[in-house]
């Protein structure tokens, strides 16, 4: 596939400058129009990145042509070649699907700030995954927390969404603050920003207090943003007021880039050995991952609306996710990355067919959706063959996921992590089953479900090609688990240093 | 040169029929269940031929699928599943007879879906039946699970729900939680998911606890096998239309589950392995726990088909306890009693359905003379419950004779009696109903109230026709044993190269 | 003591981070908190500029050095410049970046506070809490 260095900048210099001329020309169409053209492009170039990466290649690119200690260097390998993809992918699968949803849920004057604001939540996420230096970690985190506490605050339920909004605002900002404070502290003892460079000089100074205050400040800090189970206050209410596309959008990709930033340290700038073995890093994120998973499962069974099952479910998964990268081996993170990936699908799937059941309902009560699979087959349909996946049925992702999640469980010997996994997956049976026995055998109210159609195309498009790609990614699970693998490896390795750089692209 | 057939032409003709059912649908009754008959008449036609090709040394199997990380899906006949898909293929042709009256008779709604799901729990079946590796079958077995999950909730009403979450839960929740672990741990451990006539553990050294383990958690795991303590979705899924309980839960689905069980101890175990280990004592008791207690459980149900379900559940308990006994004539008898108990317990359900039909009664107490109403009726129970209670000249009696011989030849002597002990209790839960039909006046009560008794006639023709043939059949294969026995006796247990023929 | 003491401006960094976090964590207020936030990210901006400060360091700036026209005397001029000692202004260019954010984080949060307050008619965080709870059950009723 055509590749040229550049691509990589263009990945961030695009939606940057699309969100502005969003705001000029503050018109709902139009500036739907920039955003899905420039998100389109956006994963074409992806998408000849991560071709070009999974070659084998990696991208270093000089931002400025400034070299690597001075300057800024983007850095791309495996795993965010993968999240890009993934997260441009999401993206625009969700901003087809916004077109229709917020017509119900934002005030048209409102439309094109909007867009501009998802654009630049769209540029912080990728600036995140794209980055090698630590400190642009810190300022594109958050470019896309505060476009995100925007957006959440344009919410259908306006006076919680405002609220939800301004709780994850604290929290975020603390979580942020936080991870500034222990890039800081690296940076105090390493007297450089740039992420190949830190990992170069860490080991000199390994030992000193510094490196160990900046790891907690940074750990804890991304505890927060990737809502890990004591700290996952702000999401549940996040998710359930956003407009429904931004849920969906979030959902996907918000915890996971954070999840990405993780993985970036503790594997490769702190160096596996070190994170895991000198600071048992994986004692505290193993038994918070494991008790984060299990009662999170059991809180969605009992909650009623259903988009804070999901939102539950999702801190759950988190959890599933944290409790693989623990174990710190190449089986352990490739199920990591694994659910990583086919998670951000199955959630973003159902997020969306949950907003697709708002728009014609305007409600996601779990009471007041009697039979509503009469209504809306295809919308029913997708919610169940997600829901299938999420719990771990044969020939979705979920289950190759589920798969490699008990076996590196069982290949690091923790023969009880894996029992805890299964039982986790029972209750999603539960809260799952719950939803669409629900939707399926409880007699609608007659007079309120004939009027109701199915949801709008646009709508079913994106929600039915999620689904599509969560059912392949089942039945083909090589793709991902090569990506997965592929990407383990390498976060498995050391950094490449600096000395090694490909070539200057000016 | 050996011909190579693919095994997935037995799972088209279900799926292929999907689309007619639902173009014709409800409209035009007829066609629609003319193109299912059609579509069970190929299906039982294929596997036929295939039965046929792998006589004369075909290879049945089909390409490998690469799953992820090397594991892969693919079809594979051998012996016993090809008796399965056999059996499966010819008793749906059967049953679709019997729902067209059954189902019209009893005016049920959603009959289409109920078709639709009924042909893809089929596909499903035929998947298993075929399957060439353990993860193949759990993947068809997962299938089945969900695919008739539509059925046992059919009415929608408050207690098909109810049913539907027990089984979910149990049949879904078991395989996930004990079932998927154990295939895990076995390919972990050995690379593969094949099934390997010998066991897939020959290469490897594995502890006798591990092997007891694994063992125990594939068979727990199998809910479908109704073994207890997880048979409890088995009566709850008896809210179903009686055609359900009949094909899915008296044979195909129950029968997937052991069937499981005896794949795993022929082709994953492998008979070496659970003698050395004596992996299998512990469950036989669980078997023969089950025998007995569901026998008595069934003694007390006054609902017909509940006290067929508890039957169903000590029948099934003797075909795994056939096959845990694990030795070449035990396994034998195990999959000739999954032919003979299907046709004994689909023609009970058949004459349960019939009355229900007919008369409205689902009481055990409230039979009495309706025998001299519903002759034939209940004349085919009388067969059908003797066949299963194991005499001749029926095909009950083989598979429990062979099953005995079975254990003549294992060291778990003491089984025997819990056979015989069984027996008897089948007399006495089965042979009442008949003989109360047929010989028990009336109470007095119901007497009086003439004209709900008087409106009371046979079953509809269509309901008896397919009574009349499953009866037939547990009389004929009592004579034409042969064949299947010559199938079985193709059952490789050993580790050999090479394919059956 | 005296090491615990030299350490001065560390200290007042954590003293101004536990401020602002305690504010955060202990009011109500809404605004009292986006405060706190603020005190709490100040906290972090004077650990950074404290991290570039070099010991008798002067500004970043450069000095063109004194150059005489006598081309023999430029080494001496070299000479002269490397007694001076720059701070390093690296951090300083960081905290900035981090500056802006903080501001836009201000901003934002206090847009949504007058949203709020338009909405709910509070800026108390338990008013809000009540006020949510109440209107969760007359839905509940309704049903």
């Amino acid at each position: 596939m055509l590749f040229n260095n550049h691509f990589s900048v263009l990945l961030i210099v695009l939606p940057l400058m699309a969100a502005p001329i969003c705001v000029i020309l503050r018109n709902p169409k139009a500036s739907w129009l920039v955003a899905l053209i420039s998100n389109l492009i956006i994963v074409l170039l992806s998408l000849s990145l991560l071709s070009h990466v999974l070659n084998g290649n990696v991208v270093r690119y000089e931002l400025g042509g400034w070299a690597a200690p001075t300057g800024i260097e983007y850095y791309i390998d495996g795993i965010n070649a993968v999240l890009i993809s993934i997260v441009s992918i999401i993206s625009l699968v969700t901003l087809i699907y916004s077109k229709q949803s917020i017509r119900k849920e934002i005030a048209t004057p409102r439309h094109y700030l909007f867009y501009a604001g998802w654009l630049l939540c769209l540029t912080g996420l990728l600036g995140i995954l794209i980055t090698g230096d630590a400190f642009n970690v810190f300022v594109f985190l958050e470019i896309s927390s505060l476009s995100m506490y925007m957006l959440i605050a344009l919410g259908s339920e306006r006076r919680q969404a405002l609220v939800a909004s301004f709780r994850y605002l604290i929290l975020g900002s603390i979580g942020a603050s936080f991870i500034l404070l222990g890039i800081g502290f690296l940076y105090a003892a390493t007297g450089t920003l740039n992420m190949s460079d830190i990992a170069e000089r860490l080991p000199l100074v390994n030992n000193s207090r510094t490196v160990i205050v900046g790891f907690s400040f940074i750990t804890i800090g991304l505890f927060i943003k990737t809502a890990m189970f004591p700290v996952f206050s702000w999401l549940p209410n996040a998710y359930q007021f956003a407009p429904s596309a931004v849920s969906a959008f979030l959902a996907g990709t918000a915890t996971k880039v954070s999840l990405y930033i993780f993985l970036r340290f503790f594997y490769h700038i702190f160096g596996t050995d070190y994170s895991f073995g000198n600071l048992l890093l994986g004692d505290v994120l193993l038994p918070l991952a494991v008790i984060g998973f299990f009662v999170m499962s059991v809180v969605a069974i009992f909650q009623t609306d259903i988009r804070r099952v999901l939102a539950y479910s999702s801190i759950a998964q988190i959890g599933y996710i944290f409790a693989a990268i623990s174990m710190a081996t190449e089986q352990g993170l490739t199920a990591g990355i694994i659910h990583i990936i086919n998670h951000a699908f199955i959630k973003t799937a159902l997020f969306i067919s949950v907003g697709c059941i708002l728009y014609r309902y305007g409600t996601a009560n779990i009471n007041q959706l009697n039979g509503i699979i009469k209504t809306m087959p295809w919308t029913c349909a997708a919610f169940i063959v997600a829901g299938f996946s999420l719990i771990g049925v044969p020939l979705t992702a979920g289950f190759v996921s589920k798969w490699y999640l008990v076996s590196a469980a069982i290949d690091s010997g923790w023969w009880l992590i894996a029992v805890m996994i299964l039982t986790s997956s029972l209750m999603a049976i539960i809260y799952i089953g719950r939803i669409v026995e629900v939707f399926c055998f409880k007699t609608g109210d007659a007079t309120n479900s004939l009027k109701v159609k199915e949801a709008p195309f646009s709508m079913l498009l994106p929600l039915w090609f999620l689904i599509i790609v969560s059912v392949y990614t089942g039945i083909n699970g090589d793709v991902v688990v090569d990506m997965a693998k592929f990407s383990a490896t390498q976060l498995l390795d050391s950094l490449p240093s600096l000395s090694n750089s490909i070539g200057n692209p000016l | 040169m050996t011909i190579a057939i693919d095994p997935i032409i037995t799972i088209l003709p279900p799926l292929a029929v999907i689309p007619f059912i639902v173009f014709f649908g409800e409209r035009r009754k007829n066609l629609r269940e003319a193109s299912i008959i059609i579509a069970a008449c190929i299906l039982f036609a294929v596997n036929f031929s295939l039965y046929q090709q792998f006589l004369d040394g075909a290879l049945l199997q089909s390409q490998k699928f690469t799953f992820f990380n090397g594991l892969t899906l693919f079809l594979k006949g051998e012996p016993i599943g090809i008796i399965f898909g056999l059996l499966a293929s010819f008793l749906w042709i059967v049953t679709t007879v019997y729902s067209i009256g059954y189902m019209r008779g009893h005016n049920e709604a959603h009959q289409t879906r109920f078709y639709i799901c009924f042909a893809i729990a089929i596909a499903c079946v035929m998947a298993a039946a075929y399957s060439g590796n353990l993860l193949t079958l759990f993947v068809a077995y997962e299938a089945i699970t969900l695919s008739t999950y539509p059925l046992v909730t059919h009415s929608g009403n408050a207690k098909a729900k109810r049913a539907g979450r027990i089984y979910i839960g149990v049949l879904m929740g078991g395989s996930i939680f004990l079932l998927m672990p154990a295939i895990i741990v076995t390919w972990w451990l050995t690379g593969t998911t094949d099934f390997i006539a010998g066991g897939v553990f020959n290469s490897i050294s594995i502890s006798p606890l591990l092997v007891t383990l694994l063992l125990c958690l594939m068979v727990f795991g199998t809910g479908k096998a109704a073994l207890m303590p997880f048979h409890s979705w088995l009566p709850n899924a008896m809210v179903a239309p009686t055609p359900v309980s009949a094909l899915l839960h008296a044979v195909a689905v129950v029968k997937t589950g052991v069937f499981l069980i005896i794949k795993i101890v022929v082709y994953i175990f492998g008979f070496d392995l659970i003698a050395q280990t004596n992996a299998a004592e512990i469950l036989l008791y669980f078997a023969a726990g089950t025998i007995l207690l569901s026998s008595f459980i069934a003694l007390k149900k006054d609902n017909l088909k509940a006290r067929l379900a508890y039957s169903t559940i000590g029948q099934l308990a003797y075909i795994v306890l056939a096959a845990l006994i694990a030795n070449v004539r035990a396994i034998e008898g195990a999959a000739l009693h999954i032919v003979s108990h299907a046709f004994g317990k689909i023609t009970l359900f058949f004459c349960a359905g019939a009355i229900m039909v007919a008369s409205h009664k689902t009481l055990v107490s409230e039979l009495a003379g309706l025998g001299r109403k519903m002759p034939y009726t209940f004349t085919a129970f009388l067969i059908a419950a003797i066949s299963i209670i194991g005499l001749p000249p029926l095909i009950g009696v083989l598979s429990k004779f062979v099953i005995i011989e079975g254990i003549i030849d294992s060291q778990y002597d003491w089984l025997i009696i819990v056979l015989i002990l069984s027996s008897l209790l089948n007399i006495a839960y089965l042979l009442p109903i008949p003989f109360m039909a047929f010989f028990k006046e009336p109470q007095s009560i119901e007497a009086a109230d003439s004209t709900s008794q008087s409106v009371i006639e046979e079953a509809p023709t269509a309901c008896l026709i397919a009574i009349c043939i499953t009866t037939a059949g547990c009389l004929i294969l009592f004579f034409q044993i042969e064949p299947i026995v010559h199938l079985l006796s193709l059952i490789e247990t050993t580790s050999t190269t090479g394919v059956g023929g | 003591m005296v090491e615990w003491l030299a350490l001065y401006n560390d200290w007042a960094v954590i003293v101004i981070m536990m401020a602002g976090f305690y504010i955060m964590i202990a009011r109500y207020n809404l605004v009292k908190k986006i405060i706190g936030l603020s005190i709490f990210q100040t906290g972090i901006f004077y650990f950074y500029v404290g991290l570039g400060k070099v010991e008798n360091g002067t500004a970043p700036i450069f000095l063109e050095p004194k150059v005489i026209d006598d081309s023999t005397t430029n080494i001496a001029a070299g000479a002269v410049e490397q007694t001076i000692i720059y701070s390093n202004p690296l951090p300083h260019v960081l905290i900035l970046t981090a500056i802006v954010v903080g501001v836009a984080t201000m901003a934002l949060g206090l847009a949504l506070i007058v949203r709020i307050y338009e909405k709910y008619g509070s800026i108390e965080e338990d008013d809000i809490q009540a006020i949510d709870n109440k209107f969760i059950c007359q839905l509940d009723d309704k049903k």
